[in-house]
């Protein structure tokens, strides 16, 4: 049982996030998804200093940058996350994960720079493709979504192509 | 202005005013109204809840989200069937009680798959995806601030091409709203009878070869 420590049965935790969707359905009205806030938090950020192009940009005309229901949702599961990870000690308190280290190297700035291009990779195609593994891959998957289906099995085949090139090679 | 030039038809007939929770709300999705206080705490309680069990998952950890992709650790799968599975039931018995109504994203064929594949090529360097990184953030692991900061500009870059997009691949093989039933011209009850099973046995399948 040397399992990774102050976590819970997989099974136990995805039925709890399906009640929770279900929750957020009856009580907001609205799916859990997770990416839009990132875009609507970069537009709040655009807004500070290009305030006329990013309002003239054709996506933010459809999503406004402003603090809504998504924004709170991020803001909450930092918190939720670090009274889990608190109250079970299980904090970890490290700017490069070990497995990364051990094939890369304890570089802080590589680790950062590739984490930075992977997360301006990743959002640019949650929006492209309609959502992330919240929206499409719960959310979506859960209401039958042909787009979320695709997507998640398109998240997977490129996923694990990419982690077998960075680390198979 | 206190005379009604136009008055609504709708105003005549307060009988007809639908209580129904799943009405009540479809002021929340239009862009120029701010949420109401209401809202916003509700959603930052249930990203409380989300967050906590994320991470109780331990699904925002590098080393679990990669090895899902190395397919030597099933966690985020478990996690993430076991969660389709319930919520699926859920909304859909919640929805024929006319208590929820679908928030079902349009299928645009070239657009899911580029940008899916996009998102995984981004998903396997990062390490954590959009939810599990302000989780990671939360836990501890500092290096999903550099994440966060990428998303951040991946989504104004999004922005900066929308119009482009928008009028080109966006466009191929759009959809609309359907449902894998619609797709394969089956009645959605029918497909649940069969579908929600051949998950479950999927789970246990899971459970069986990679424990």
């Amino acid at each position: 049982m040397q399992h990774v420590s102050g976590t819970w049965s997989p099974y136990l935790v995805g039925m709890l996030i399906g009640l929770l969707s279900m929750a957020t359905f009856y009580f907001s009205n609205k799916p859990l998804s997770v990416s839009t806030a990132y875009a609507r938090l970069a537009g709040l950020l655009g807004n500070l200093f290009y305030r006329e192009h990013t309002e003239n940009l054709r996506f933010y005309q459809d999503t406004k940058p402003k603090i809504e229901w998504g924004v709170m949702l991020v803001l909450g599961m930092l918190l939720g996350a670090f009274i889990a990870a608190a109250t079970s000690s299980d904090m970890t308190t490290a700017w490069v994960p070990a497995l990364w280290e051990h094939r890369f190297g304890p570089y802080i700035s590589l680790r950062l720079g590739m984490a930075f291009v992977g997360g301006a990779i990743m959002a640019y195609g949650a929006r492209l493709g309609g959502g992330c593994t919240s929206g499409h891959g719960i959310s979506g998957a859960l209401q039958l979504s042909v787009s979320s289906w695709i997507a998640l099995v398109c998240f997977f085949v490129a996923a694990v192509s990419t982690a077998h090139l960075l680390y198979r090679l | 202005m206190n005379t009604p030039l136009n008055p609504l038809p709708e105003n005549a007939s307060p009988a007809l005013v639908i209580p129904a929770k799943a009405h009540e709300k479809n002021g929340t999705d239009d862009p120029s109204k701010p949420d109401s206080a209401r809202q916003l705490v509700l959603g930052l309680l249930f990203g409380v809840v989300f967050g906590f069990l994320l991470q109780k998952g331990g699904v925002a950890k590098y080393e679990v989200l990669m090895g899902q992709f190395f397919l030597t650790d099933f966690t985020v799968i478990k996690v993430m069937l076991s969660a389709i599975i319930v919520g699926m039931l859920g909304i859909f018995s919640l929805r024929a009680l006319g208590l929820v109504k679908l928030h079902v994203k349009p299928t645009r064929y070239a657009a899911n798959i580029a940008g899916g594949l996009l998102f995984g090529v981004g998903l396997g360097v990062l390490g954590y995806c959009p939810g599990t990184s302000i989780v990671a953030l939360g836990q501890g692991n500092y290096d999903a601030i550099a994440g966060i900061l990428g998303l951040m500009a991946g989504s104004y870059f999004y922005a900066e091409t929308s119009g482009y997009l928008a009028s080109t691949i966006e466009k191929i093989g759009n959809r609309g709203g359907i449902l894998l039933p619609d797709l394969l011209g089956m009645r959605l009850a029918v497909f649940l009878a069969v579908f929600v099973p051949l998950l479950i046995l999927g789970l246990c399948v899971m459970a069986k070869l990679a424990p």
